[in-house]
């Protein structure tokens, strides 16, 4: 498995090398290089904020076409509850199920399903494990990965149980494999995913092996398809659904936490809100908290960035829709109990680190200290770093050079004129003698002309853009 | 022997809303140092207590950072009222903080006594009208 799997990647055709993704990127993970974006693979967390921001839609989600349920004999959808919030006038979950039925699913699992399961195991630790408290919900895979690259004191309190959408694949798989008697190789696990960073999950889990999801298909991509089968289902049609309001609660900021049936948690949407809380965490700031829910994207995974509907309107919908529903359908078996638990734990990656030992770090730092005094600290970006502390860190490095900074280019230019023009007025008053003198001026005007030559190479690349 | 990296931080008076900015610096940059896990929570928790003490009764002050291999030495100094009893003051609960700051989960008498318990070593210099300078170590 690789370790830094990203679901999130560059067209470079795309591309303009303009500087509205470095800027956005919660974990400075994206650089222009010679007019192209860059992603960091070690810094990117796969939260898909570039591609919200990206104006030329050079930035995109890999993830996989329906046709490759062909694969199989026998496929199980599994949709999540942020799937149901994107339909207008929806009153029944029903209807969805049922049409991913006539686009040529065998089976559906919800994954709302086992989030109850998830929910109900999720009491039962917080109750079993005070001494771990607050504990930090796992359901987001980029609020994980961000843990695992900047927040090693804060691993400890992860909540060390699958996420919905992998609790919901083993079932499935179980029950497809008991139905059909098919051999696992034979059934396909699809999950329709509202982001990347799910399918970032399927492709390289952490906390598990590996994932039982087999395909994960786009809301977005789907949606079209679904929405005609939607009409095809008509008024009579066989209940299927199987989870409550605290399974469909899930695909909102705050549903997970709901589900606890306490009021000792807090739950944070919106990336930059949710490394607010793991810097307050990890600073003890929160005491008497019990749970802490986080999620990557504004509104919770209806704000997910494959999704089609506005997140708000997503939420509202999303509370209608469960409106009617018992508290709870799905509970605890003796199946159900063995497959909750992680497998394996999250390790700290300090890829933040500046140097290879503490040594060379130490003094990498003290450089960067003493480059952002001597940069303009502007943040601009024209360098291709999102602000100039980010220009030091690349600089100490080894990826990148003080003269990709234009101001302090700029800067050098301006002082050699100033000691030329000193020079020039020396010769005219005839102090030193001339031909010395005449020496040094010429030597000032090639260091002019060698920095004008950079400046002139910044300017062609911001030209050619 | 390369010299200690050195990070002055102002903390402004009556400014909750800022209080804790320094001590997120000093985390980024020891993490950046590759400096362990626990010592870096240490530094934090220790620092952030001692902002917020400055907040609530200094009327702000500046704390001076100097970061080795070795250790980081975080020496808080402010023009506050002083503390008129230290023991008292180390005891875990003991607060002299006023409702308001209370009415903001603040003020919990665990300030001073964190950053004893979270540092190497922790002294406290205090003249009663002149101000408060407490030296901390943390050992990496």
């Amino acid at each position: 498995m690789d370790k830094f799997y990203h679901s999130v990647r560059l067209d470079p055709n795309l591309c303009k090398g303009c500087i509205n993704c470095i800027k956005r990127c919660p974990t400075e993970a994206i650089r222009v290089r010679n007019k192209k974006a860059l992603i960091n693979s070690k810094f990117c967390i796969d939260c898909g904020e570039c591609i919200r921001v990206c104006p030329h839609h050079a930035k995109y989600a890999i993830y996989d076409k329906p046709e490759e349920m062909r694969q199989y004999e026998y496929t199980v959808a599994l949709p999540p509850p942020s799937l149901y919030s994107q339909f207008n006038n929806l009153d029944d979950v029903n209807i969805v199920l049922n049409a991913l039925l006539l686009m040529g699913f065998d089976d559906v699992f919800e994954v709302s399903a086992a989030a109850e399961l998830v929910s109900e195991s999720t009491r039962a630790y917080l109750a079993e494990h005070k001494d771990q408290l607050p504990i930090i919900s796992t359901a987001c895979p980029s609020v994980v990965r961000l843990i695992r690259v900047r927040f090693p004191n804060l691993i400890p309190h992860m909540l060390p149980l699958n996420p919905p959408i992998e609790i919901a694949a083993m079932l499935a798989a179980g029950k497809a494999m008991k139905k059909t008697g098919l051999p696992r190789e034979k059934i396909g696990i699809f999950f329709i995913s509202p982001c990347p960073s799910k399918v970032t999950y399927v492709k390289a889990p952490l906390g598990n092996e590996t994932s039982q999801v087999n395909g994960v298909l786009a809301i977005k991509d789907l949606y079209p398809q679904l929405l005609s089968r939607m009409n095809a289902v008509g008024t009579d049609y066989p209940d299927i659904a199987t989870s409550g309001k605290i399974g469909i609660s899930w695909g909102r900021s705050g549903g997970e936490s709901s589900g606890l049936l306490s009021e000792n948690y807090l739950a944070a949407d919106g990336i930059e809100n949710v490394i607010r809380v793991l810097e307050d965490l990890e600073d003890q700031k929160f005491t008497n908290l019990e749970f802490i829910e986080l999620n990557a994207c504004n509104g919770g995974c209806v704000g997910g960035v494959l999704t089609v509907e506005n997140p708000y309107i997503a939420e509202t919908k999303l509370k209608r829709l469960r409106r009617y529903m018992p508290v709870a359908r799905t509970h605890m078996s003796h199946d159900a109990e063995e497959v909750i638990p992680w497998t394996t734990g999250v390790q700290y990656e300090p890829v933040f680190r500046l140097g290879n030992n503490m040594m060379e770090s130490f003094s990498r730092l003290n450089q960067v200290e003493r480059l952002c005094k001597k940069l303009p600290g502007l943040d601009c970006g024209s360098c291709g770093a999102p602000t100039c502390k980010a220009l030091a860190e690349d600089i100490v490095r080894g990826d990148a050079k003080e003269t990709d900074c234009v101001y302090y280019l700029r800067e050098n230019l301006h002082n050699l004129s100033e000691e030329v023009s000193t020079l020039a007025e020396d010769l005219a008053e005839g102090d030193k003698g001339g031909k010395e003198t005449l020496q040094i001026l010429k030597e000032y005007i090639q260091r002019i002309s060698d920095q004008m030559s950079h400046l002139d190479r910044h300017e062609e690349e911001e030209d050619s853009k | 022997m390369e010299e200690a990296i050195r990070l002055t931080y102002e903390i402004s008076p009556d400014d909750f809303t800022r209080a804790g900015e320094a001590s997120s610096d000093v985390k980024k940059k020891l993490k950046q140092m590759g400096v362990g896990p626990e010592a870096v929570r240490k530094v934090a928790i220790a620092m952030y207590e001692g902002e917020i003490n400055m907040v609530i009764h200094a009327k702000g002050g500046e704390i001076r950072v100097d970061i080795t291999p070795e250790k980081i030495l975080m020496v808080l100094d402010d023009t506050g009222p002083g503390i008129p009893n230290v023991e008292q003051a180390m005891q875990a609960g003991f607060s002299t903080a006023p409702d308001e700051v209370r009415s903001l989960g603040f003020g919990a008498g665990m300030g001073l006594p964190n950053m004893k318990k979270y540092t190497d070593s922790m002294e406290i210099d205090t003249r009663i009208g002149v101000g408060t300078k407490i030296t901390m170590v943390v050992n990496i």
